[in-house]
């Protein structure tokens, strides 16, 4: 039971942080970014690039060697995610959101293959695994590794939520969510803001992709596929658009999956997963913490 | 007189504003109603209700007796309303043609089955709806290309086809929301001929309207909104006089703001 | 009234020139060259590989515009499509293997199991926005192709396999590859008529109305959600057929055919061929289908390749490579005589 609750709260702490970055492009420009969980995996390979071009690295610096790739890879995939919006979906704002859609399924597919295309279609693992000492609490088997990973994860959280709440970019941001052409009226230089948003989104997933990695110590071109899937069911349930709620969301998606799996076989991990999606679009398609909209006719 | 729609005590809020509260009205058959008041009173919110684009909070619609209060759009549609937009709601990638179809949807006269076995049955039905397509585009005074789509037409035009595909609806009630906005003098007296003659085939008209001139010329009763509440509801002349609607328009004698609206 | 209305003085608006090939290309005749073309192949190169290669280029042309009715018609996108192949496919077989019939006789059984799943997987979720709608469709797709390699009536991970043929008299035997394409085309053929001629009827319109703008149709008393979800459940049925040939074709299925990357190849035969036209859809399906056998060498890159055009169609032209047409004939005849006495109101 407890063991549940820890390795529910352990994934859910990952399908947070992609999450987030789900959630809040979705709540500044109402779009659905499928390539989202391929930033993911974007981050992740780019970590494994790193890595091997610097060589071996030893075991005991593994943790420091982490945090730098980390920061590294949240550089660039961050910078990914600008590119990608510029390019792709900044030409189409205002179009039809069918098209917007089919763009993203375009860059998602770009990713995928073009990472395949570059680093091979097979598994690779992934120079540094963390190691470390198993202990037992409260009847849960918990590692090290873990708890690095979840404060790291908490850390990120805490700092955006702080960024989102305190800074200008931060007001600037929920302001363009609730009326992007009244936040232009008033001069907030909206381009910049969703591109700012972007790149943080993005560098949040780059991040859960290093760690990932670093973690499961596997890495392929389709891990993020089913994780975008688990992230936005994440941010649905928590209410998509609303950053607590995707926090909220992630967590909670963990806890269900671990009990699903505990109860159906580790088989049906993913179907459950999905049954929650639809069960919560549903019936409740704000998710915990989205408000009702009446939309306007 | 057979009594068409009945709109009793309509309420409808948005959080805490009640962009309609408490709307009482009724239209006979083949009368024409002009609803008029100050922008944001709240009169497009209650066609919204009245269509069932909106839930109504409290309060009853009634056609031909009928209750029709919260319904889907689509099934009052199907019971006898048929309604404009505000903001044209054409679909700009078809063609004028197929606009104007949309309105016949509910004649039915063909299947999926039909469709693609081409039956006889089939073709008579596509042959019907041209057909009929055409009339109403005749009816409203339409005079343009009709096989290309609706996005390369003039506001004018584009105008007109939202009538004729309303008309094609064939329905007893019509709900025009501000007919005449961005057209000039000589498309406003043509408007004011089209609404006559649709009066004539027997269908009874709401309208929207900003336009003074129009509103009295045209409506047989005048309901005046503002702040989502009814002020007055009477003949154009009782309307004129009214002090509750002078003040609305005007502002009071001691108000800063005067904000004349309309031609009133 | 209407005596001052003369299309003949109506502005003539930008309809582009025609062109001889542009005429060709909208002639209704096109659809009898295309089906002679395909039907006359076998004659000029007809090995076991490319039967096999044009066979399977036919049943993606199925696919395809059983996808262009939810996609191009409707605007509900769609990214679990392959499931609906995966219940034709799986219903077939089982059904023919367990009774040992032909998998002709399992149409029944593939329509009412499909027209179900369209139903399932349509009934909650066409009333969400269309981009959830997208993502729960691509979610029941994955969802479909666990559940398939998890249970044994699936035969798990490796699928089944020893699917009877389609029909055996005698010795005429339509499993006979030469005789599987021709009866492949034929049936495909019928389903892209059948659908091209849907998107020209009522329902059609009802499609593109939805499509276009869901209050006003609604307005219009069209019940957007049911016309959804019939364009859901046809796009199913075509599915299933198209799981029906693909069953008989390779006399096995398994879950790795019904992986996202199917339904994405099929939704971008549609995208790029031109979305609601069923001639640009064909092509975009054959093209697809075709290409990556033309351009062996390159396969590393064909998916990245596959991926970048549907961005840059939809920022340069969305509407696809040959785009629904939305032009019609302006007036049949002289009208002047029947527009006179038209009784109108109930």
């Amino acid at each position: 039971m407890i063991q549940l609750i820890w390795d529910g709260l352990f994934v859910g702490s990952f399908y947070a942080l992609i999450a987030l970055g789900y959630s809040m492009v979705y709540g500044i420009i109402k779009l659905l970014n499928f390539a989202h969980g391929d930033i993911y995996m974007l981050g992740a390979f780019i970590g494994f690039a790193v890595l091997t071009s610097v060589g071996g690295i030893p075991a005991s610096l593994s943790i420091g060697a982490l945090l730098v790739v980390m920061l590294v890879s949240m550089l660039l995939t961050g910078t990914a995610g600008v590119l990608i919006e510029r390019l792709a979906y900044r030409p189409l704002r205002g179009a039809p959101r069918l098209a917007v859609l089919i763009t993203a399924v375009g860059v998602s597919f770009s990713l995928e293959y073009g990472i395949s295309a570059l680093a091979g279609p097979n598994p690779r693992a992934f120079p540094i695994r963390l190691e470390g000492n198993v202990f037992v609490l409260l009847g849960a088997r918990i590692s090290l590794p873990q708890i690095i990973l979840m404060l790291i994860a908490a850390m990120l959280m805490v700092l955006l939520n702080f960024y989102v709440e305190k800074t200008s970019t931060g007001r600037a941001m929920r302001a363009i969510s609730l009326d992007r052409n009244a936040s232009l009226l008033m001069g907030i230089n909206v381009n910049q803001v969703i591109s700012r948003t972007f790149f943080i989104g993005s560098a949040l997933a780059g991040a859960a992709g290093v760690m990932a990695g670093a973690y499961y110590g596997k890495i392929d071109f389709l891990m993020g596929f089913i994780i975008g899937l688990k992230a936005f069911t994440a941010a649905v349930i928590g209410g998509i658009g609303n950053i607590k709620g995707a926090m909220l969301g992630g967590l909670v998606l963990g806890f269900v999956e671990a009990f699903g799996a505990e109860w159906f076989g580790g088989q049906w991990r993913d179907v459950f997963a999905f049954a929650v999606l639809i069960l919560f679009l549903t019936l409740r398609p704000t998710g915990i913490l989205g408000q009702r909209v009446t939309e306007r006719v | 007189m057979t009594v068409v729609l009945e709109v009793k005590n309509l309420q409808i809020a948005f959080g805490g504003v009640k962009a309609v509260d408490g709307l009482s009205f009724s239209v006979d058959a083949k009368e024409i109603i002009a609803v008029i008041g100050p922008n944001g009173a709240g009169k497009t919110s209650a066609f919204n209700c009245i269509t069932g684009f909106y839930k109504p909070s409290s309060g009853a619609v009634l056609l031909y007796g009928q209750n029709i209060t919260g319904k889907r759009p689509a099934d009052i549609a199907a019971a006898g309303v048929s309604r404009t937009f505000q903001n044209l709601r054409l679909f700009p990638d078809l063609t004028v043609l197929d606009n104007v179809r949309a309105g016949m949807h509910l004649y039915g006269g063909q299947n999926w089955l039909d469709a693609i076995l081409h039956t006889p049955r089939f073709k008579r039905s596509e042959a019907a709806y041209t057909e009929e397509a055409h009339h109403w585009l005749d009816f409203v005074g339409y005079s343009g290309a009709r096989g290309v789509p609706i996005r390369n037409l003039s506001y004018g035009q584009q105008k007109h086809v939202e009538i004729a595909r309303a008309l094609a609806r064939k329905s007893g009630l019509l709900l025009l929301d501000e007919p005449a906005a961005g057209l000039n003098y000589t498309e406003k007296r043509d408007l004011l001929d089209l609404c006559q003659r649709i009066r004539e085939l027997g269908t009874a008209i709401v309208l929207i309207e900003h336009d003074m001139g129009l509103v009295m010329e045209l409506s047989e009763r005048i309901v005046v909104m503002n702040f989502g509440k009814e002020i007055a509801d009477g003949t154009p002349a009782e309307v004129k006089a009214n002090p509750a609607v002078i003040e609305a328009y005007l502002g009071k004698d001691d108000d800063e703001e005067v904000s004349a609206r309309g031609d009133a | 009234m209407s005596e001052n209305v003369d299309t003949t003085l109506a502005p003539r608006t930008t309809r582009p020139p025609a062109s001889p090939i542009s005429r060709l290309f909208e002639s209704k005749q096109l659809g009898w060259i295309a089906l002679a073309i395909a039907l006359l192949i076998p004659l000029l190169i007809a090995t076991p590989y490319s039967l096999n290669v044009m066979t399977t280029a036919a049943i993606f042309v199925l696919l395809a515009s059983g996808l262009n009715i939810v996609v191009g018609y409707c605007g509900l996108l769609d990214l679990g499509y392959i499931a609906f192949m995966a219940v034709g496919a799986y219903t077939a077989g089982i059904i023919a293997k367990a009774f040992d019939l032909p998998l002709i006789f399992t149409i029944p059984a593939v329509i009412i199991m499909t027209v179900l799943a369209g139903l399932i997987i349509g009934a909650p979720t066409l009333r969400l926005r269309s981009d959830y709608l997208a993502i729960v469709t691509l979610g029941f797709g994955e969802i479909t192709r666990i559940t398939a390699n998890n249970l044994s009536i699936t035969g798990g991970p490796s699928g089944i396999f020893g699917i009877p043929g389609l029909l055996k008299i005698g010795d005429f035997d339509l499993q006979e590859p030469a005789v599987f394409y021709y009866v492949t085309v034929l049936v495909v053929a019928a389903f892209v008529l059948a659908a091209a001629r849907l998107g020209k009827s009522r329902l059609g319109r009802a499609w593109r109305f939805v499509r276009e703008d869901e209050d006003a149709a609604e307005a219009m008393g069209i019940h957007t959600y049911k016309v959804k979800l019939m364009a859901y459940i046809f796009g199913a049925v075509w599915g299933g057929f198209g799981g029906i040939l693909f069953a008989a074709h390779l006399s096995a299925v398994s879950p790795q055919s019904f992986v996202f990357l199917q339904s994405a190849l099929v939704l971008m035969a549609v995208v790029l061929g031109g979305m609601g036209n069923m001639r640009g859809v064909v092509i975009g399906a054959l093209v697809i289908s075709l290409l990556p056998e033309l351009l062996r060498d390159l396969s590393t890159y064909r998916y990245l390749v596959f991926g970048l055009l549907l961005v840059v169609v939809m920022v340069f032209r969305p509407q696809g490579f040959w785009p629904a047409r939305g032009y019609e004939p302006e007036r049949m005849g002289d009208v002047s005589d029947r527009r006179l006495a038209k009784g109108t109101v109930r």
